[in-house]
């Protein structure tokens, strides 16, 4: 298994995608991707989120060996990234309001995203170092951004088109996002060259 | 209750004094009525990701209906307790704790599933469906009654994703919970079995159950029309 940093990239942003092939992060996927302004407002919030609580994943989990209690690793990283998206809030409001107004409704949203969650436990069960990780983690969350915004550009154009009422809605979307997924499988020959 | 058009927000509505009829609807309305995957769209990530086989997706559905169930049940039994500005707080640590259960017991049962699943049943804590449910019901109603919601959805849970397995297993390898239904000269359909499938099948799914729907409430209204009495609402 081929572990340089350029590799873990590449994988975690195309090939592995989070969202169109492992099927992470799916409810803010669906749901949030409506509009391109709150699709990429989302992308970038939860990629610092990920990024942050990667590291003090990280860094807890070193902890935990340390003193042979992984059985609380879950618990932790939940923790962790309740505690992030927290500070993430707090820090937003102080800074800029403006920000936190338009995304007020989203960061709350992100402690139950799965994609927050998957990073930290992908990185601890596949042995990764600090680099590797924090690489792991812009890769992972830059994927999850990519792919909402090319799905909310999409649902911006099919709400102009002609649908039949049936398909409206979510199923509309699903069949969107096949087609996206489909698109991203051709990534899949990249892997295996290196 | 209301009907099935306003989907989230009707629990909030469900009245105080238990009842054996109370309790069945409480059961029976997670799995047809408000249906987590087909109605609510809930819990999304397991939904696509762990059914390209019936034997995973029962595994996985059992799961999930266990942590619903428990953490349902101990949620509503503290519900008076917890201050209402901590209570997802709580919510979370609960759930968590659940699915550390889940993920050893998974471990100990069957080694071949835990491997399988893999990463997808620490995961469960982040699914909307299982912080969904104490948010809407089991804060504000009995013990038993949580238990029982948590049960229904569970199951009504289960029930979508064997739907989806199925539909995923019989076309991508030709086979059923491992027996092979079309004979040896069936060529699989491997395009089920990869990320498109799982959106492909799921969106077919949700056609055909809005259709259902669709087709059952223009008869209803039909039927209605018909009597030409006035239409007596059903009380809450």
């Amino acid at each position: 298994m081929n572990d340089s940093l350029g590799h873990i990239f590449i994988d975690a942003l195309l090939i592995n995608n989070f969202v169109l092939c492992v099927f992470l992060g799916m409810c803010s996927f669906l749901g949030l991707s409506s509009k391109f302004s709150t699709a990429w407002r989302m992308g970038l919030s939860v990629m610092f989120v990920i990024t942050v609580s990667s590291v003090l994943a990280f860094g807890m989990n070193l902890i935990l060996v340390h003193f042979h209690a992984e059985y609380l690793r879950i618990i932790t990283y939940i923790v962790i990234i309740a505690a992030t998206v927290q500070l993430t809030e707090m820090f937003i409001r102080k800074t800029s309001p403006a920000l936190f107004r338009a995304m007020g409704v989203y960061l709350p949203l992100i402690t139950t995203n799965c994609a927050v969650l998957a990073v930290p436990l992908f990185q601890t069960s596949r042995n990764y170092s600090f680099v590797q990780s924090v690489v792991f983690a812009i890769a992972a969350s830059g994927g999850y951004t990519l792919a909402m915004v090319i799905l909310s550009l999409l649902r911006e154009r099919a709400e102009l088109s002609d649908v039949p009422d049936l398909a409206q809605g979510t199923a509309l979307t699903l069949i969107l996002a096949a087609i996206l997924s489909m698109a991203f499988m051709g990534f899949a020959g990249m892997g295996n060259g290196s | 209750m209301n009907d099935d058009q306003t989907p989230v927000a009707c629990h909030g509505a469900t009245p105080a004094s238990p009842s054996p009829i109370d309790a069945m609807l409480a059961f029976t309305n997670g799995l047809w009525k408000q249906n987590p995957v087909f109605v609510m769209v809930l819990g999304m990530c397991p939904t696509m990701a762990i059914t390209n086989s019936v034997r995973n997706a029962i595994a996985m559905g059992l799961a999930t209906t266990f942590v619903i169930a428990s953490s349902d049940a101990l949620i509503s039994l503290i519900r008076k307790l917890v201050p209402k500005q901590v209570r997802i707080a709580t919510f979370i640590l609960i759930i968590a704790t659940s699915v550390t259960i889940v993920d050893y017991l998974v471990k100990a049962i069957s080694i071949n599933v835990y491997k399988t699943l893999g990463p997808f049943i620490p995961l469960i804590v982040s699914n909307c469906l299982v912080l969904e449910r104490p948010e809407a019901f089991a804060s504000k109603n009995t013990v038993g009654k949580s238990l029982l919601d948590g049960l229904g959805m569970g199951l009504g849970f289960t029930f979508a994703l064997t739907c989806l397995g199925t539909v995923r297993e019989v076309l991508g390898a030709g086979t059923f919970l491992g027996f092979h239904v079309f004979g040896p000269n069936f060529e699989p359909w491997v395009l089920f079995l990869l990320p498109p499938g799982g959106f492909i099948s799921l969106a077919m799914w949700l056609l055909t159950f809005t259709a259902w729907r669709q087709w059952s409430a223009r008869r209803k209204l039909q039927r209605e029309m018909a009597q030409t009495v006035p239409a007596v609402e059903v009380a809450l």
